[in-house]
C-alpha cells in the first residue's frame, strides 16, 4: 500500500539517519513511502503572528501538492514538519477569511480547504497497523533496552494537533514495548529542547539539555529515543556542553524511534546512517547483540 | 535594359511596395511615456525605434544571453508580465520598463576548494533559508523555469536537481528582482551548475581515454603530415574524405581503420 509522504528538507540532509529507517521499515511492513512531488519547505515554523500569513504559504502549498495528486492522507515524518503542517491545515479548514486570502495569493494553484488529514508516522503505526501487529513482525526483540521515549513539543502541542495525550503521552512508550524493549518512563519526556531559542542563546544550550538528560539517567534509561531532528541537534550539542561542565557526567545515546524500529525489524544496522548520530548509539547495540 | 533603366525601374518597385505594406503605428508606453512604434516590432527595436540607444541591457538579440530583461504590465490587468527585450514583441498600450541589470548578493568562493556537500552552498547563500515559497520567481522567469522548486531542491540538499530544474537559466535576474526573501536565485544557481558539472557528473571515462591517447601522441605523425600539404591538395583530401553514411549504423567503420 502506498501512502502519501513528505520528508521534509532536514530529512534529506542532516536527518537521512531519521529518513532512511523509516523508509526500509515501512517497506518491511507493507507500505510504500510516496514522496509528493514538488515539495518546498514545511514553513520551518509556525508563524503565531495573527495576520503574518506569508509564512503559512509554504505549508499550504505542500498540502495542495498533496490534494493534487488526489491524496486524502499525509504522512509526515519530521515533528516539526508534522507541526507546521498540521497547524496550517486547521487554519485552511476553519478560518475561511484567511482561507480566502491564501488561496487568492496562490492563484496559479488550485483552491485549498483543508481535505488532506496530516498524520504522523507514529499515528499509521499505531492506528493502521497496531502495536500488536508490530510486535509480530518483530524478528530481533530489542530486550532488555531501557529506552527513555523523549516526545518533545512539537507532536503533542497545541491540542487541536496532538497525536497523543499531552500530560501523559504514551505512544511511543507503547511502540518500544511492541519492539520488545523497555520504556523507561520521566517527568521530562515533555519538555522542551530549547528548540530555536538556542540560535539567540546558544551559551544556555546545556541549560536546556540538563534537566532532559539527567533525569532520563536517573531513571535508568540507556538511551532517548526521539522523533525531531531539532530535539537531536539541541541534546547532542547540549550533552557536549555538559561533558564539559558537570562533573561525571556520563552522556546518554541519542537514538531516533526508526532506527530502533529497524533494527527490530531485522533491516541492520546499513539502513540507519548511525554514523550521523552523536556519541555511539551502535555500541549500545552491539553490546545487547542487537546488531546483526 | 539598360543599367539606368534598371534602376529607376527597381526603386518604383520599392515604392509601390512600400505603400502596399501600410504600417500600423501602436501606442506603448516606455517609462511611462507615450510612442507611437510600428507593430511588429520587439521591445528592443520599439525602444530604438523611439530614439534610444542601447550601450548595456542588450546582447546577443536572440534570448539566450539575459541581458535585456524586461517587466511590462498591460492595462486593466495588475499583474506584472515578464520578457526579453529582443524576442517579446511590442503589444498596444504596454507599459514597458527594463531590469538590464540587478544588484543581487553574488558570493565569492574558490571554486577548487568547494566539494558536492550541499553545505557548500549553504554557507555561501545563507539566505537561501529566507526562501517563503511564494513562487514570485517562477512567475517571473522569462524561461519558463521552476525556480521556486529549484530552490526547495538546494534546501533539500539536492544539487542535481536544482542543476537540472536551472539548466535554461539565462541569468537575466529577473527571479531576484522579484524575491520576498531577497535571494539572488540565478547567482544560486549558477554555483549549484558548477559544483554539478564539475564534482556529482560522472565523469565520461571513454573521453579521459581518448584525451590520453592523443597526449601519448598517436596522432602527431598525421598531423604534422597534413600541415606540410599544399592547400589545394588538402582541399582535395578533404572533398575525397570518408565521410559516415547519415544512416550508418553503431557498427560503421571506415576502411582505412588505422587511427581508430
Amino acid at each position: 500500500m502506498s501512502l502519501a509522504y513528505y520528508p521534509g528538507c532536514t530529512l534529506k540532509t542532516k536527518a537521512r539517519n531519521l529518513e532512511e529507517p523509516a523508509v526500509a521499515s515501512m517497506e518491511v511492513l507493507g507500505f510504500k513511502l510516496d514522496e509528493v512531488p514538488r515539495w518546498n519547505c514545511c514553513g520551518a515554523v509556525y508563524s503565531l503572528a495573527e495576520d503574518d500569513l506569508i509564512h503559512q504559504v509554504a505549508p499550504v502549498r505542500n498540502l495542495i501538492r498533496a490534494k493534487e495528486q488526489g491524496n486524502d492522507e499525509l504522512v509526515t515524518l519530521c515533528a516539526f514538519c508534522f507541526n507546521t503542517l498540521k497547524r496550517a491545515n486547521l487554519l485552511m479548514k476553519e478560518d475561511a477569511e484567511k482561507r480566502n486570502t491564501l488561496n487568492s495569493f496562490m492563484s496559479e494553484e488550485v483552491d485549498y480547504s483543508g481535505e488532506v488529514k496530516v498524520v504522523h508516522l507514529l499515528e499509521v503505526l499505531r492506528d493502521d497497523i497496531g502495536w500488536e501487529a508490530l510486535a509480530q513482525k518483530v524478528k530481533l526483540p530489542l530486550r532488555g533496552l531501557k529506552a527513555a521515549p523523549y516526545y518533545g513539543c512539537t507532536l503533542l502541542r497545541p491540542r487541536e494537533i496532538a497525536i497523543d495525550s499531552i500530560e501523559n503521552p504514551t505512544i511511543l512508550a507503547e511502540f518500544l514495548k511492541a519492539l520488545g524493549a523497555s520504556p523507561v518512563d520521566f517527568p521530562e519526556s515533555t519538555r522542551c529542547c530549547g528548540s530555536y531559542q538556542v540560535i539567540s542563546s546558544p551559551d544556555d544550550i546545556s541549560e536546556y539539555a540538563r534537566p532532559i538528560l539527567n533525569s532520563a539517567l536517573k531513571h535508568g534509561a540507556e538511551a532517548l529515543v526521539l522523533t525531531c531532528p531539532l530535539c537531536d541537534y539541541n541534546l547532542a550539542w547540549g550533552q557536549k556542553e555538559l561533558m564539559k561542565k558537570q562533573s561525571g557526567f556520563t552522556g546518554i545515546p541519542l537514538f531516533y524511534f526508526t532506527q530502533l524500529l529497524a533494527i527490530a525489524l531485522g533491516l541492520g544496522p546499513q539502513v540507519c546512517h548511525f554514523e550521523l548520530n552523536y556519541g555511539s548509539p551502535e555500541s549500545l547495540l552491539r553490546e545487547r547483540n542487537l546488531l546483526s | 535594359m539598360s543599367a539606368k533603366e534598371r534602376k529607376k525601374r527597381s526603386a518604383e518597385t520599392a515604392v509601390k511596395e512600400e505603400k502596399q505594406i501600410a504600417v500600423k503605428l501602436i501606442p506603448v508606453y516606455i517609462m511611462g511615456k507615450r510612442y507611437e512604434v510600428p507593430e511588429g516590432l520587439t521591445i528592443m527595436k520599439a525602444m530604438e525605434y523611439a530614439g534610444y540607444k542601447f550601450i548595456r541591457g542588450c546582447g546577443c538579440r536572440g534570448g539566450t544571453c539575459g541581458a535585456c530583461g524586461t517587466v511590462y504590465r498591460k492595462p486593466g490587468d495588475y499583474k506584472l508580465q515578464v520578457a526579453l527585450a529582443c524576442q517579446k514583441t511590442v503589444e498596444p498600450d504596454m507599459y514597458i520598463a527594463q531590469i538590464p541589470f540587478f544588484p543581487a548578493n553574488r558570493a565569492r568562493y574558490e571554486f577548487a576548494e568547494l566539494t558536492s556537500a550541499p553545505e557548500e552552498v549553504f554557507k555561501l547563500y545563507p539566505e537561501l533559508f529566507r526562501c517563503v515559497a511564494c513562487n514570485a520567481c517562477t512567475k517571473a522567469c522569462p524561461q519558463g523555469i521552476e525556480v521556486m522548486d529549484a530552490i526547495s531542491a538546494l534546501k533539500q540538499g539536492n544539487i542535481a536537481e536544482a542543476a537540472r530544474l536551472s539548466f535554461d537559466c539565462i541569468q537575466c535576474g529577473l527571479c531576484t528582482s522579484r524575491c520576498f526573501g531577497e535571494l539572488a536565485q540565478y547567482h544560486i544557481f549558477q554555483l549549484a551548475r558548477r559544483i554539478y558539472g564539475a564534482r556529482i557528473i560522472p565523469r565520461a571515462e571513454h573521453l579521459a581515454e581518448m584525451v590520453g591517447t592523443i597526449n601519448e601522441g598517436r596522432y602527431d605523425q598525421i598531423l604534422d603530415e597534413l600541415k606540410q600539404v599544399k592547400e589545394d591538395e588538402l582541399k582535395k583530401l578533404y572533398q575525397e574524405r570518408e565521410a559516415e553514411p547519415l544512416a550508418a549504423g553503431e557498427d560503421w567503420k571506415p576502411k582505412d581503420t588505422r587511427y581508430l
